[in-house]
């Protein structure tokens, strides 16, 4: 595999094509299609067959291309690979860089693969505006593997920037009843974090400035590339404090932290089904994304700075248990599983700034699973939704008795979701504690609590619907999955079983880059210290 | 020492094992899984009607076709509407089921005779196989790995042995269930996850089966789980289990932390290096350890979810809540042995646990009038003498109460279900919607019950402790050895909260004693007012009711036999009515340096006339106990359910398990529910965070929605647009000067800096 | 030459400015515009008596779009007036927030 994929240059390519390959089908996908009048039902009269078809399609191709990383990728080495570098506007010192490390392999091969499906979930229910629909979510899609894979942090802020509008636009146009509010307290409490996230990266790029010859002039140019920041750019410990705190708001806003976490629900819960998973599965892991690749690597000695480092975990382990929490009393499922996003996440919050290997390895873990189980999720309740048109859990039970399928399915993800050994789950929360437990042991405690909160508020929630007495007359003719579902729900549960009985391929191709950070924050953090000591 | 040879063996290269029928061990916990996915499918495909290519579209298609299963219902042998529906694929799944796991017994079987053949006892080094790696991640390195060695290979035996005859005894008992081919899948599934758990070569996959056999216990009680309180005590369980879960993993985090093993062998060879004896670090440890068994194997304060569990079908409650899954904690110390052994206050700790919950559900199972609740807090009851003897270092009288408490309590629960069976038959034919559990609505069945009666007397002369039968020997030698700790061990040396260990010893002593006492006074009320006395249900089902078949009697007398002769298996030396101390000898290399640290390095011999003194009050006190129930029981003036009076006083706390339960509901759970809905979420997260940005930002609500939109909403974004808005006066000219002014004030800027 | 020119050029573009600032009828500071258009092109042609000939190219691109904008203007300013009767901008602020 690996040589056939080199005979072909693949790692020189793949990643600018996965970048425009979207985009060419989202022009493929808008043009070409037959007319519909404002309000009709699109699957009904055909008019979505083509979009939905074409973005599938293209999601697949997507997905399989990308998929020669997992050979292509050297597991064996830290580092960037299959870079692939060009200048973009030298006058600005802006570059077309992109390249991978484990991490970022994984997480393109989960947005790819959870794109597939999101596209393909939305089959029948996206019923209006179709081709548009499938248009954003492509170009969703460059967004989010655009900032995986930047090199350049002006690239970055700009894919960053990129995926924001689409997604305002699918929970604004096809999401419920409040998405005008929702959307619009997405777009809010996003673009104040990213805004001063710009600010920060123009000061890094003039720091890192330096003389090149432009037109036969000899200028001075800022340079946004990542690797000359991380060696040159020399700021402050002063100046490091407020640009952290600059890329810790527009992350942490992403992930979303305690207390920052409130957009996540109403977005959630307002998104339609496709959307919901996109944003549970891929773009709250850009937030922790950040984190590993900019916000702790660059500003060592800030994140590391005691009292920033202990109120950062600290934040973590009330979203944990705090998130739990407040699922228990959720009336709405898809609420429910939004604020247990927030617990999850802040498993992974606690992974990373705990700082050991096998914390940071478990934070990358149940980033996958989060994407996995979370996303499985959504595809369920949007599957019921479809059927009764209601996602409040008193409106269910006894529906194990009506539709076997769908019960199986939904309590194997339930269980994935609680972290049961066997599953993807249990892999990432025990590495994240097991690891935590070695430098912050108070919080681990804590942050474990939550194996009883989450047992909790799952169970009671899916006893609620699939279990009790089957007391509604309506809910006794719901229809059980069919082929589709089936097919969609098929690789998400494989994907659950191989990451909990067998992830050590995973873990072993981000092993050199979680391995990597740690040392490089910790030596840089040793460092930072010094010098503040030695300044004074 | 010990060590040593281990360490030598391995080197030494080829495992005396090595060759062997042992080198299929992978098999014995996949031919259950086989099982589970194969009765999975034919529960799923059997069950399942696709649905259509448009879900919603069809959403008005009422009454195309109703579900199957629908018509059926639910309701199993515990509730009233139980509706006979033989699943169509019952044949092929009654062969699946009891078919993989007989094949796995006779493979531990053949496993079992070729560690004969490597030594038995003898055979120092366990034998580990590895298959692949599991979680590498830096130092961290967990394989997927077996360790089989005589421990495991007792647990395996009984597992897949009592394991094979509950399934037989299924294949009667639920024929008639819509959910046949399901409750297979989950049974088989249970055996999978049992063997996990005691094969794991590593705490975080033991810890896999672990919460896999909370899991599938879930499953089970909630097997019916149309009805509610079936539902709600599957939950129940689990989310009880995870408590003590929380408690395994942080002892699993401390010693990983501390020793930086996690596998068997490392943590044994770390251990008494590492931590100091008797030391803070590995006392935490083993009591957080201690807070993962007292949650699986229900021992106080968490065993409030097995009584409960009784909501499962029978042989449920027989295989997974009283034979194998409840003991796995008693498993757990047991195979930790190094590591409490260096942990005297937590043996104590361990020791006065096992003897209060032991005294305390005793009390309760007085009072119980659901046959299974009574063997449920009998269960737990007996689960703490297990503990008595782990925690007090004799870990092999602990395993060898597991193992006798798994025959004769495996034949008590079936032998209920036999009863349940017969009265849910009667009750089925005559339409009748009495609770077929109550023993006040049995009584005088051993007329019509004549081998069930036989073998549940022998299972409860058994469990009273009555000699020869098989708990007379496993429970005397826990006491024996608890009363010999007293004197001249780590154990009497320690303190406890500041008493003496050797009083804690003796006093757990007392309650042990207590406990047996007791023991034998429900058992035999139970016996007396099941089939004794006159026949309280009513004349038209009296003729219905009828001894089980011979699938389900068949295993019954297999137990039989086991319950009485299973005492053979460890002869105390004073009683030598065949080879003595087999399995002491058996599992001498896995506890041995465990159960030595313990004593101090000596072989405790007790006088001869001491062990007699020993022996002779806990038969005196069985005896006594079973002769008092026979002389203060009357059955024939029991009166059914139905026309019984409330209880009153002390017997009606009793009745109400003490009010526990309530307890639990009014100072944990409802506070937590309440703080949450409240507190964290209407007040912090609705409130205070969306209030402040409503305030300061987004004002309005889209929706009508009542009180989420603030009147004087979203303060900030208004002011700031309203001054804004006063720059924008519409006049071109306006806008010209300033741009002009703009233009200047740049190129003064740059000419004059 | 080149500072008569840049002069001149000067005079010619404050002449705009003021033009576009004080007057109120729409085609005079329109006319005031393209006075100031054509000053800078001035500029441009002198400045490329000296650096070569980029600065013409500019000019050619300045009347363009002077021709583009007198076109689109006109034009507007033709509609205002058929709307409001009026030129004067002083009556017209469709652009108050």
């Amino acid at each position: 595999m690996r040589e056939f994929l080199l005979s072909v240059a693949y790692d020189r390519w793949i990643l600018p094509a996965l970048l425009a390959l979207p985009l060419l089908g989202a022009a493929l996908v808008l043009i070409g299609n037959r007319t519909s009048t404002e309000g009709d039902d699109e699957v009904a009269t055909g008019a979505a067959d083509r979009p939905r078809l074409v973005a599938t399609l293209v999601f697949a191709l997507e997905f399989v291309l990308s998929l020669g990383l997992w050979w292509s990728f050297d597991a064996g080495r830290s580092g960037w690979q299959q870079r692939f570098d060009m200048p973009w506007i030298p006058s600005w010192g802006i570059r077309f860089t992109l390249g991978l490390d484990g991490i970022a392999l994984m997480m393109v091969l989960l947005t790819t693969f959870i794109m597939v499906l999101a596209s393909f979930g939305s089959w029948t229910s996206v019923r209006q505006k179709a081709a548009p629909y499938y248009a954003l979510l492509l170009v969703l899609t460059t967004g989010m593997l655009g900032v995986f894979m930047s090199l350049d942090l002006f690239l970055f802020y700009m894919m960053w920037e990129i995926m924001l509008v689409p997604m305002y636009f699918i929970v604004g146009i096809w999401g419920g009843q409040r998405r005008i509010y929702a959307s619009l307290k997405f777009f809010i409490y996003t673009m104040v974090g990213s805004l001063l996230m710009l600010v920060a990266i123009v000061y890094l790029g003039l720091q890192a400035q330096h003389e090149v010859t432009l037109h036969g002039m000899r200028q001075v140019v800022p340079d946004f590339s990542y690797d000359t920041i991380m060696a040159t750019a020399r700021v402050t410990p002063h100046a490091a404090l407020w640009l952290f705190g600059a890329f810790f708001l527009a992350f942490a806003v992403k992930v979303p932290m305690f207390p920052f976490h409130t957009w996540l629900p109403d977005a959630h819960v307002e998104a339609p089904t496709a959307g919901s998973v996109v944003l549970a599965a891929i773009m709250l892991k850009l937030g922790t994304f950040g984190f590993l690749r900019l916000a702790v690597p660059l500003f060592p000695g800030a994140a590391m700075n005691p009292t920033v480092r202990t109120i950062i975990l600290t934040l973590a382990v009330i979203g944990i248990v705090y998130g739990a929490l407040v699922s228990l009393v959720q009336p709405d499922f898809k609420k429910l599983v939004a604020y247990s996003s927030v617990s999850h996440l802040g498993f992974v919050m606690l992974g990373i700034f705990a700082l050991t290997v096998q914390s940071v390895q478990g934070a990358l873990m149940v980033m996958i699973n989060h994407g996995l189980s979370t996303g499985a999720l959504f595809f369920l309740i949007g599957m019921i939704y479809e059927r009764r048109h209601t996602r409040l859990i008193a409106d269910y039970g006894g529906l194990a008795r009506v539709v076997p399928m769908f019960a199986a399915m939904l309590t194997f993800v339930t269980f994935s979701s609680i972290a049961v050994p066997g599953t993807n789950g249990f892999i990432g929360e025990f590495l994240v504690l097991l690891g935590a437990f070695r430098t912050y042991p108070v919080l681990a405690v804590i942050a474990a609590t939550s194996v009883i909160i989450t047992a909790a508020y799952l169970l009671w929630a899916i006893q609620r619907i699939l279990f009790n007495p089957l007391d509604k007359p309506v809910n006794e003719h719901v229809p059980d999955l069919n082929r589709r579902e089936l097919l969609l729900m098929a690789p998400l549960l494989a994907c659950i079983i191989w990451l909990g009985v067998y992830p050590a391929p995973v873990l072993r191709r981000m092993q050199p880059a979680a391995e990597q950070f740690v040392r490089i924050v910790e030596t840089r953090a040793a460092m930072a210290t010094a010098d503040a000591q030695g300044g004074r | 020492m010990l060590l040593q040879q281990v360490a030598d063996a391995a080197q030494a290269g080829a495992h005396p094992l090595s060759g062997t029928a042992a080198r299929y061990v992978w098999l014995l916990p996949v031919l259950p899984l086989l099982g589970f996915v194969l009765n999975g499918l034919l529960s799923l495909t059997s069950a399942f009607k696709l649905g259509p290519a448009d879900p919603s579209a069809s959403h008005d298609d009422h009454g195309v076709h109703a579900p199957a299963g629908l018509e059926h219902g639910g309701g199993g042998h515990g509730d009233d509407h139980h509706v006979v529906a033989r699943h169509r694929h019952a044949g092929l799944a009654s062969l699946i089921g009891p078919g993989v796991l007989a094949a796995s017994f006779l493979l531990a079987l053949a496993i079992f005779a070729a560690m004969r053949g490597a030594g038995g006892g003898e055979m120092h080094a366990p034998f580990v196989q590895r298959y692949f790696s599991w979680m590498p991640v830096g130092d961290l390195q967990i394989d997927a790995a077996f360790h089989l060695d005589q421990l495991s290979m007792v647990m395996v035996l009984i597992i897949t042995g009592v394991g094979t005859l509950i399934h037989l005894f299924s294949i009667g008992y639920m024929q008639d269930d819509p959910g046949y081919p399901r409750y297979f899948a989950y049974l088989n599934l249970f055996v999978f996850f049992m063997l996990v758990l005691v094969l794991g070569a590593s705490y975080p996959l033991l810890f896999v089966g672990w919460e896999g056999v909370g899991l599938c216990s879930y499953l089970l009680i909630g097997f019916w789980f149309s009805e509610k309180a079936n539902a709600d005590a599957g939950k129940k369980a689990f989310i009880v289990n995870r408590i003590g879960d929380f408690g395994f993993l942080v002892a699993m985090f401390m010693l990983f932390a501390h020793t930086g093993k996690l596998d068997f062998i490392g943590v044994a060879s770390a251990a008494p290096t590492t931590f100091a004896f008797g030391g803070a670090v590995v006392t935490t440890i083993c009591l957080f350890m201690f807070l993962g068994c007292t949650g699986k194997s229900a021992q106080i304060p968490l065993y409030t979810w097995l009584p409960d569990a009784m909501a499962g079908p029978t042989p449920v409650s027989a295989l997974i809540h009283a034979a194998t899954m409840v003991t796995a904690g008693v498993y757990l110390i047991a195979r930790s042995n190094v590591l409490f052994s260096l942990a005297p206050a937590a043996q104590l700790t361990v020791v006065v646990v096992g003897a209060l919950t032991a005294v305390f559900a005793a009390t309760i199972g007085l009072k119980q009038w659901d046959i299974k609740k009574v063997l449920a807090y009998s269960t737990v009851s007996q689960l703490g003498y297990m503990f008595v003897g782990v925690g007090s270092g004799a870990y092999v009288a602990g395993v060898f109460h597991l193992m006798t408490h798994a025959f004769f309590k495996a034949l008590l629960f079936l032998g209920s279900g036999s009863v349940i069976y017969a009265m849910h038959a009667a009750y089925h034919h005559t339409g009748n919607h009495d609770d077929a559990q109550d023993m006040r609505n049995m009584g005088g069945l051993k007329k019509y019950l004549p081998v069930t009666w036989v073998l549940m007397w022998a299972a409860t002369l058994a469990i009273a402790g009555i000699p020869p039968f098989a708990g007379f020997f496993s429970k005397d030698e826990i006491l024996g050895s608890l009363f010999l700790r007293a004197h001249g061990s780590t154990l009497a040396e320690a303190h406890w909260l500041g008493i003496p260990g050797s009083a804690v010893i003796i006093v757990c002593y007392m309650l042990g004693l207590a406990a047996a006492f007791m023991t034998a006074v429900y058992m035999t009320r139970m016996m007396l007012y099941t089939f004794h006395g006159p026949n309280r249900t009513g004349e038209p089902e009296r003729g219905y009711l009828h001894e089980a078949p011979w699938i389900m009697t068949g295993p019954l007398v297999v137990l039989g036999v086991l319950s009485v002769f299973g005492g053979w298996l460890n002869l105390p030396s004073l009683l030598p009515l065949g080879p003595v101390g087999l399995l002491d000898h058996w599992l001498e290399p896995v506890v041995g340096e465990g159960t030595l640290r313990v004593t101090k390095g000596v072989v405790p011999e007790a006088a001869h006339s001491t062990e007699v003194a020993l022996i002779g009050a806990a038969v005196v006190i069985a005896v006594v106990g079973i002769a008092l129930a026979f002389a203060r029981l009357k059955p024939a003036r029991l009166v059914p359910k139905s026309q019984s009076p409330a209880e009153h006083g002390f017997e009606k706390v009793l009745a109400n398990k003490y009010y526990v339960d309530e307890a639990y509901d009014a100072a944990i759970v409802q506070p937590i529910v309440s703080g949450s809905r409240g507190l964290l979420w209407r007040g912090l997260d609705a409130g205070l965070i969306d209030g402040m940005t409503r305030l300061l930002v987004q004002g309005k609500d889209d929706d009508d929605a009542p009180g989420t939109t603030v009147p004087m909403g979203g303060l900030l974004s208004r002011s700031v647009g309203w001054i804004g808005s006063q720059l924008q006066s519409g006049q071109v000219g306006t806008y010209a000067w300033v741009l002009v002014v703009g233009v200047l004030f740049v190129l003064g800027a740059f000419t004059f800096r | 030459m080149l500072a008569e020119s840049l002069f001149f050029s000067a005079v010619l573009f404050t002449i705009g400015v003021v033009g576009v600032l004080t007057r109120r009828n729409a085609i005079i500071i329109f006319m005031c515009v393209e006075l100031m258009l054509n000053a800078v092109n001035l500029t441009f042609v002198a400045f490329a008596q000296v650096y070569g000939a980029a600065g013409q190219v500019f000019v050619f691109f300045v009347m363009t779009v002077a021709a583009a904008e007198a076109a689109v203007g006109l034009a507007i300013i033709i509609a205002l007036f058929r709307h409001r009767q009026t030129v004067n901008l002083s009556n017209i602020n469709l652009l108050k927030g």
